[in-house]
């Protein structure tokens, strides 16, 4: 907090300080804007940026987003597919390459299908538009008569142009006007469908599939060695000793930043563990209280910076007649990658290649080239998979590790992957945070008057976000790489107080956001940054008023809500759920129901978790969750429905289970052990019903699911035992302190 | 250093100047360039370089390749092909039993070696069989579909 103006003056003035961050800075200083163009074709304004046609009949399309294992390669392929006229099997998809692919900043935030996908569907839509016309000049007829079959233009008296055939005569080195009217839903032959996934086959058969697959001529392994906590330095460590280690090929110090190279992969495990012995370490104690101290820390003497992010007052509606208050918390959590980061690079005459499963190529890019002060058009980094990252991990951390360590290899590429420690202890976690709720009932039970606080250190760090270079080895450097200042999100998205807002019609409503400054444990994008908080939080508490004023927890929600599509998800998901209002919960089992839209402008889902508590153990089983969703016109609903699935199973994992270790040193989750998640024997069965409005737009569903599977878990545990469990996760030690 | 003469999916392969103790997932992926297991813990607590050696499931990230050059190692690509699928890699593919697929060489392994015991397994004894294997995806029900579906096709 700034120490010139008090809490209660800052405030008032916050809500003028948002408005001045969402105004764009070409707004701001008045330059003229082309005209917008619909997706990321607005940033990436060729034709043919987007997609190829060769005299040999292949089809390729590009995009800047890539594959995480979320299918957007497929979806992406249906939509060009459909406004193209060609078969699905013909299209290449080529993403994230900075020399092939137009720059889409991050696969992030649930806008893949959105923003690349509005775009592929415009880009092709005019790519057809301009090889009709071309065929209608060749053929002598108008373009209007024309059919179009898997790329074959055929004319009513039976005479053929293919695509293929009229490379030389369509251009699509020019900028899409994006004035082509994409095809009706009910024209659509491949959007809509569930499509089988086209990257599976080769996962399941042991095909080069991920990064770590990457194999060159000549190829070394790395690995580094980290400090062992956030704030030590490295004093020394026996270089003599791990250099004449068998297959050694360089170790290499830069301040505190430790790697080596070596020819074979354990050899260099070995090394590394080598090196672990050797070194000295200056450790400070830098990292905040753990355990419930953390969240006093947070809401009273971590810095702040406190703005007023939404405030609607009503001069008519009734004062409260009972007003209630709740605390909830979420503590660090971590992606938990199944495979370890990785990355392989290579120098060669001042150039850099990397090979990253980054979420962004382009932005890992200019961090590169500011870590190594490059010019950006001499690095390439190429897309190749890695496991499942559910937001900013170690991916573009690693990508420096293996370019630090690869300039030291002379020229042979060097393919370095974290240990699964490193991951756990250097991955940018999921901040921790505190949510302060207030509520008011008038004498009828309907909510007057609703307060949510929040704090909570950044959710989004990634690189390109700031000036400086947020990659982790920079801070270890001997002149260490500034990590800039994390982006300001505004809202409706929002970072830290992402769904925040409560779409519910209350007349009278405040968000505030203490936003922490200094993180002192590196935090960035989690799936939803604080989307699942702030859910867990809003509808937690909903339940908790709906409680105080004798309501049924579907009647009360759905009293205070207007928008229709919301309504629709909740009622359907009630209904499917099978939903009996006002049923008591037995003192074991109970249903507990939520609901959000995801960042308030993306899909809407709500989820019913029925729960089974062992009052002996403690330990919460949840064993079925129905989810309903909206998301718009949906291009392939298996993938909709395995994207809402994931994200309930795994945010009961991060519900039930999840938190990182530390002291006030050393985090000290270093393995499965320390950080258990969810196994088959705890899934629950999940059933999704998706609610399509094929005329509708896209909207993205990626993290859907979390916010409100968590809130409908705690609602549950409610249900069932009575008891309000406020503080993730809800560990059989909270549970059973809670019964007792 | 010693020189190892491995059994791998029916094929005799050797491999030189290899510690005796390195562990077995290394020698798989960067010798013999298979693609299947996957490093994921080092720990033995994942599951996702999983082999079957001797018919047995094992975690090649903490078997040392000495141990297994005395057994007969598959692994995923042993199973079987893109164009010849193994009834459980086609069941995967069928149920679209992944997100991102880093775990599924444990599972699949996991399951072969459950199915090569018990023919029609329950649900229940899927999940047991799969419990030690983690999925961060979260495709746990899926998984479990594609192994009964496979269970079937082989009956």
């Amino acid at each position: 907090m700034k120490p010139s103006l008090s809490r209660r003056d800052f405030l008032k003035t916050g809500s003028a300080l948002v408005i001045s961050f969402s105004l764009a800075p070409e707004l701001a200083f008045g330059q003229a804007k082309p005209a917008p163009l619909p997706g990321s074709l607005n940033n990436n304004r060729m034709l043919n940026a987007w997609l190829r046609i060769d005299a040999d009949g292949s089809v390729t399309i590009f995009s800047g987003k890539i594959e995480l294992g979320q299918g957007i390669g497929t979806a992406l392929t249906q939509v060009a597919a459909d406004e193209l006229d060609v078969d699905l099997k013909r299209i290449k998809i080529v993403h994230g390459d900075t020399a092939l692919t137009p720059n889409e900043g991050q696969t992030a935030g649930s806008q893949s299908v959105e923003n690349s996908g509005t775009a592929l569907r415009f880009a092709c839509a005019e790519a057809r538009d301009i090889l009709l016309n071309a065929a209608a000049a060749k053929l002598g007829v108008a373009a209007n008569v024309l059919s179009v079959n898997d790329g074959v233009c055929t004319a009513p008296d039976g005479k053929t142009a293919a695509y293929w055939d009229l490379v030389a005569d369509a251009d699509f080195k020019r900028e899409a006007q994006a004035k082509i009217k994409p095809k009706a839903a009910s024209e659509h032959r491949w959007v809509g469908k569930s499509i089988a996934r086209r990257d599976i086959p080769n996962k399941m058969t042991g095909g080069a599939a991920y990064v770590q697959d990457v194999r060159l001529p000549g190829m070394v392994f790395g690995r580094v060695v980290r400090p062992p906590s956030p704030g030590a330095r490295l004093v020394s460590f026996d270089e003599a000793a791990v250099g004449s280690m068998p297959g050694v090929i360089a170790v290499v110090r830069n301040g505190s930043f430790l790697g080596v190279a070596t020819e074979r992969e354990e050899q260099a495990i070995r090394a590394r563990e080598a090196l672990k012995k050797s070194a000295r370490w200056k450790e400070s104690a830098s990292l905040p209280p753990s355990g419930d101290a953390l969240f006093e820390h947070l809401m009273t003497k971590a810095k702040s910076e406190d703005s007023v992010v939404n405030r609607r007052t009503s001069a008519t509606a009734p004062s409260a007649a009972r007003t209630l208050n709740a605390v909830y918390t979420r503590p660090y959590q971590c992606h938990g990658s199944i495979g370890p980061s990785c990355a392989v690079a290579q120098w060669s005459g001042g150039k850099l290649t990397v090979w990253t499963h980054s979420q962004g190529v382009y932005p890992l890019r200019g961090e590169l080239a500011k870590a190594f002060a490059m010019e950006p058009s001499n690095i390439r980094c190429i897309h190749a998979e890695g496991a499942g990252c559910y937001g900013h991990n170690g991916a573009d951390d690693v990508a420096l590790d293996a370019a630090l360590v690869a300039r030291m290899t002379g020229g042979r590429p060097v393919k370095l992957q974290w240990m699964r420690d490193d991951e756990f202890q250097w991955e940018p976690y999921g901040s921790a945070m505190a949510m302060k709720l207030s509520g008011g009932l008038d004498a009828q039970g309907n909510v007057v008057n609703w307060r949510h606080e929040l704090w909570s250190y950044p959710h989004s760090t990634r690189p390109g976000a700031s000036k400086g270079v947020n990659l982790l080895a920079g801070r270890h450097l001997e002149k260490p790489l500034d990590p800039g200042s994390p982006p300001y999100i505004p809202q409706p998205a929002g970072g830290a107080d992402r769904n925040a807002i409560p779409l519910y019609d209350f007349p009278n409503q405040e968000v505030v956001k203490h936003y922490l400054q200094g993180a002192p444990l590196r935090t960035s994008a989690l799936r939803t940054l604080g989307g699942y908080a702030n859910v867990f939080a809003l509808e937690s508490f909903i339940d908790e008023m709906a409680l105080a004023a004798g309501a049924d927890p579907v009647e009360f929600r759905l009293r205070h809500m207007k928008d229709p599509r919301a309504r629709a998800v909740i009622e359907v998901t009630a209904q499917r759920a099978g939903w009996q209002a006002n049923a008591k919960g037995d003192g074991v089992r109970g249903r507990g129901i939520a609901f959000s839209q995801y960042k308030n402008l993306a899909c809407y889902c709500a989820v019913v978790a029925e729960v089974e508590v062992d009052r002996t153990s403690g330990k919460v089983r949840v064993t079925r969750a129905v989810s309903a969703v909206d998301a718009g016109q949906i291009v392939n609903p298996d993938g909709v429905v395995n994207q809402i699935e994931g994200g309930i199973i795994q945010s009961a994992s991060w519900t039930l289970m999840e938190a990182v270790r530390y002291d006030r040193t050393r985090v000290t989750t270093r393995s499965w052990a320390d950080y258990p998640i969810i196994h088959f024997n705890d899934v629950p069965q999940v059933e999704v019903v998706l609610l399509n409005r094929p005329e509708e737009r896209f909207l993205g569903v990626g993290e859907g699911s979390q916010g409100p599977a968590a809130a409908a878990i705690a609602n549950a545990i409610a249900h069932a035992t009575g008891r309000r469990l406020r503080a993730l996760p809800f560990t059989p030690e909270r549970v059973k302190q809670a019964l007792a | 250093m010693a020189d190892f003469t491995l059994r791998v999916n029916g094929a005799t392969r050797k491999v030189s100047s290899v510690a005796p103790d390195t562990p077995l997932l290394y020698v798989l992926r960067n010798d013999l360039e298979l693609n299947g297991p996957k490093f994921g813990c080092g720990l033995a607590q994942c599951g996702a370089c999983t082999v079957l050696i001797d018919g047995r499931s094992a975690r090649s990230c903490t078997v040392p390749v000495s141990t297994a050059a005395k057994g007969s190692i598959t692994t995923l690509e042993g199973l079987g092909t893109i164009d010849k699928l193994h009834p459980l890699q086609r069941a995967f593919i069928e149920e679209q039993a992944c997100q991102c697929g880093y775990c599924s060489n444990g599972m699949i392994m996991a399951a072969k070696a459950l199915l090569d015991s018990n023919k029609s397994p329950t649900n229940q004894q899927i999940r047991q069989a799969l419990n030690g294997h983690l999925c961060r995806c979260a495709s746990h029900n899926r998984i479990v579909r594609a192994v009964q579906r496979a269970a079937k096709e082989m009956a």
